[in-house]
């Protein structure tokens, strides 16, 4: 070996391939590659024959088949006639609805917790650390548990608010009734409607459309409103009084379409054994919600005080030398840089918390695990493809909300040489 | 005119006196912490009306609280309508809640694994042991194995003995070289494991039979099976995490794209999927007729999940040194190796304490998601409990217990990280 080695021309050696760093790299690849191949190809093949002396093929064309059970709550016209397909996009929609709320309430509760937490008020930040403690350190399913035991058990039945002399009444002025089978709210209601042309994903409802235009066209007109303020104020100094003139352009428009449209309430009334009219929103719904608002609403709370703690005390003296007021130091100076440190872990809460929506499977909520991934495989015993598609929605999912992130990111990068 | 007989130049000292009573004390510190503005008093009174509303639901229900019941009817007839908790559940299924359906008879074996287990964790965790202790701490997870599982005493020294092998036979070709040494530390371990070991205890058993009675994964169950997937989960998955952040931060290409593939995948999916995947879908993958242990599955599956977030966790670390500390390492000479362990990990690992400490805490709540597919966790458990005629109906007394029990472990551990960041730092700041 010594001998060789210490040739003049170096001739190249077999054991230069791992000793040598000008080949190494390229060994090692080939080989983690070649390893990589077999390992498939070894995977592919035991599926193969699994498939085989199971007697399946691989194919999606199951998902053109009848499904045959109901889902409810169902976003968009479903019913146990239509396809399997149809039953995964009512779960995925199902799925995408209850993370949204979440994620809404979660920031609502995180942020009021996360400032709370940082007050000078002795016993609210205790508070606060009490909440954010104890539930960062429970799992999310106990939560949505407790909250769907609590809501099927301790809640009055839809009996109780009958009679003379109920045992519970409704809430709110008698609009909203809190029973064991889940919150009956009133729905928003229009006398006339401007039609309903049906389309792929059921009817569309053109008041809807119409209060969406409404709405995308004053916040047009309250852009070019804040425009012309600031050229008003580069010109002269002087910044005029805006609020009186965004709140005519928003609330004019629309109170206007909702009178035209004959706007009313539909309240929830108890008919016999049960409540009708008004939405429901049922347990497993309101559990899933509600457990993982509190859950993530606690890491969202220390995502904001870390990032509200880590703006040096500095910027807000500065904002205070410049002249600011307090609102506008908050506004201007420290909000813009803790949103920077903030953001990316709130996205990733959110992230989790539309992964954690596959929870509701312990409550019975309707998500695209329950749908695609549960009632589908018995149905059709198609767990490899269905389970397949159904990874790939999820990675889809979290791959655009990572989209975001980054977009975000580079936005918000300190500009640096 | 001499300045000592000046009289208005005080020539004794004033004594200190108390400060003002509006200064100082009690009074003051409320009126600093408490009524300091109209809105810190609205949060004050807020917060106290709160406080006073929970304590008038809690007490009386705490304080009416019935131990010795064997069922709810039992329970609610002792309360005689008066609010109150029944306690009676956990005393009459706390061993249910924490076993699951062990053998009631061996519920010494786990309770001593996880009395062990803080002695296995000792040298590691504190600095009160000499490291050489760490050897005994690496013989634990055979021994617990063998505790909590039965069988023949042979079978984990089986295991062992791959290890065994391996040293073998990496001190025995690692001179020609490295790479080929641990090739055939790998190699020779794995053909051990597959076709020595079972033979070997088996043959060793025949001769010398030590054995305890064995007990079938299906009846484990609570907080053991809990703690046996976070345990192992936790042990295994932060030297995988640390090897997939290495992969991601490699200069190989493809090395690099398989890490980064895998991390983003596994981080994309829920992990009940993945559960689901282990329960369901493992047998497509495998050879026919191979069917392994479903909590092993499981543990597999934890594992995997909690090192692609243990990986981003320590990328961040590795990020976040200078790069000067990688070119010092490279200047004193140091091949990727050495470098890595002497240098770079040991710095990232210390600045990442807090992530791997929460990924930790993910996993050990992310264990009840077994129950998904049928392994009886303690809200599988609680479940169960619920729906048997004796006590249908409860719920707070169960759910307390066992959120109870997890704070005291998630807080712990994340008390625990605050004192090791304590211990660990180094820096004068």
């Amino acid at each position: 070996m010594a001998m060789e080695s210490a040739a003049p021309s170096e001739p190249f050696h077999l054991s230069m391939l791992f000793n040598d760093t000008r080949y190494r790299a390229r060994s090692i690849q080939v080989i983690a590659f070649i390893l990589l191949v077999l390992a498939a190809a070894w995977l592919v093949d035991n599926t193969i024959h699994n498939l085989a002396a199971l007697g399946k093929n691989f194919s999606f064309g199951f998902l053109w088949s009848t499904a045959g059970y109901d889902i409810s709550p169902h976003a968009i016209e479903y019913s146990s006639t239509s396809t399997h397909a149809r039953a995964a996009i009512v779960g995925l929609l199902n799925t995408l609805i209850v993370a949204a709320m979440a994620c809404v309430t979660a920031t609502i509760l995180g942020v009021l917790a996360g400032v709370l937490r940082l007050s000078n008020n002795w016993i609210v930040a205790r508070l606060m650390t009490v909440y954010v403690e104890s539930f960062r350190n429970v799992p999310a399913l106990l939560w949505i548990v407790v909250v769907a035991a609590i809501m099927s058990q301790a809640m009055p039945t839809p009996s109780a608010f009958r009679g003379d002399n109920p045992t519970a009444s409704m809430i709110l002025w008698h609009s909203v009734a809190v029973t064991n089978r889940g919150i009956y709210l009133p729905v928003p209601d229009f006398s006339s409607s401007l039609g309903q042309p049906s389309s792929a994903f059921g009817a569309l409802d053109l008041n809807y459309a119409a209060i969406l235009g409404t709405l995308a066209l004053s916040l047009l007109a309250h852009r070019s409103l804040v425009r012309h303020t600031q050229r008003i104020q580069s010109a002269s100094g002087q910044r005029p009084a805006t609020w009186w003139k965004s709140l005519c352009v928003f609330a004019l428009p629309m109170i206007a379409l909702l009178y035209a449209l004959g706007f009313h309430l539909e309240y929830p009334a108890l008919k016999g054994l049960n409540f009708t009219g008004g939405l429901l929103l049922r347990n497993s719904f309101i559990a899933l919600w509600i457990g993982l608002s509190v859950y993530s609403g606690a890491f969202i709370a220390e995502n904001v005080r870390s990032g509200i703690l880590a703006i040096s005390r500095g910027q807000t003296e500065a904002a205070h030398a410049l002249g600011l007021s307090p609102g506008r130091t908050m506004r201007l100076v420290i909000l813009p840089q803790a949103l920077r440190i903030i953001v990316p872990p709130l996205i990733s809460q959110y992230l989790d918390i539309t992964k954690n929506t596959s929870l509701g499977l312990a409550v019975g909520y309707m998500d695209l695990r329950s749908t695609l991934g549960g009632i589908t495989i018995n149905q059709t015993g198609r767990e490899l493809e269905a389970m397949l598609l159904m990874m790939l929605i999820y990675v889809s999912i979290s791959l655009t909300i990572s989209c975001v992130m980054n977009v975000y990111n580079s936005r918000v990068r300190l500009q640096e040489r | 005119m001499n300045l000592h007989n000046v009289s208005w130049v005080r020539q004794e000292m004033v004594l200190a006196s108390a400060r003002p009573v509006s200064q100082h004390g009690p009074l003051e510190w409320m009126r600093k912490n408490l009524f300091d503005g109209w809105l810190s008093t609205l949060l004050t009174v807020a917060s106290l009306s709160a406080i006073a509303w929970l304590a008038t639901a809690i007490a009386p229900w705490l304080g009416n609280s019935i131990w010795k019941a064997k069922s709810l009817t039992e329970c609610r007839q002792l309360l005689d309508g008066a609010p109150g908790a029944c306690w009676g559940v956990i005393r009459d299924r706390w061993p249910q809640l924490l076993f699951g359906f062990y053998p009631a008879d061996l519920y010494w074996r786990p309770v001593l694994a996880f009395a062990l287990l803080f002695a296995a964790l000792a040298p590691v965790l504190f600095r009160v042991l000499p490291s050489r202790a760490l050897w005994t701490s690496a013989a634990y997870p055979g021994l617990a194995c063998w505790l909590i599982w039965g069988g023949s005493f042979w079978f984990p020294v089986a295991v062992y003995l791959g290890f065994a092998v391996a040293a073998a036979l990496f001190t025995s070709t690692a001179r020609i070289s490295q790479g080929l040494g641990v090739s055939a530390a790998i190699l020779g371990a794995a053909l051990w494991w597959i076709y020595a070991a079972q033979p070997f205890s088996t043959g060793v058993n025949s001769i010398i039979p030590i054995a305890v009675e064995a007990v079938p994964s299906r009846e484990i169950g609570g907080f053991l099976l809990s703690i046996i997937i976070g345990v192992t989960g936790i042990a295994m998955s932060l030297p995988l995490g640390i090897l997939l952040a290495l992969g991601r931060r490699s200069s190989l290409p493809l090395i690099q794209m398989l890490s980064v593939v895998f991390i983003e995948f596994i981080r994309g999916v829920p992990l009940i999927t993945l559960l689901f995947t282990a329960s369901l879908l493992l047998n497509y993958f495998l050879p026919p007729g191979t069917n392994f242990d479903l909590v092993l599955r499981v543990v597999i599956m934890v594992t995997l999940f909690a090192s692609a977030y243990m990986a981003e966790v320590i990328r961040g670390g590795l990020a976040g040194l200078p790069r000067g500390q990688y070119e010092a390492a490279e200047a004193l000479g140091l091949d990727y190796w050495k470098a890595q362990r002497l240098i770079i990990l040991p710095q990232a690992l210390k600045i990442s304490i807090p992530g791997i400490v929460n990924t930790f805490i993910g996993l050990f709540k992310d264990t009840t998601l077994v129950m998904f597919i049928g392994l009886l966790d303690p809200i599988a458990l609680a479940a169960a409990i619920r729906a048997n005629t004796e006590w249908q109906g409860i719920y707070w007394e169960i759910f307390i217990f066992i959120a109870a029990v997890f704070f005291i472990f998630c807080f712990g551990m994340s008390r625990y990280s605050m004192y090791l960041e304590r211990r660990l730092k180094t820096d004068h700041r």
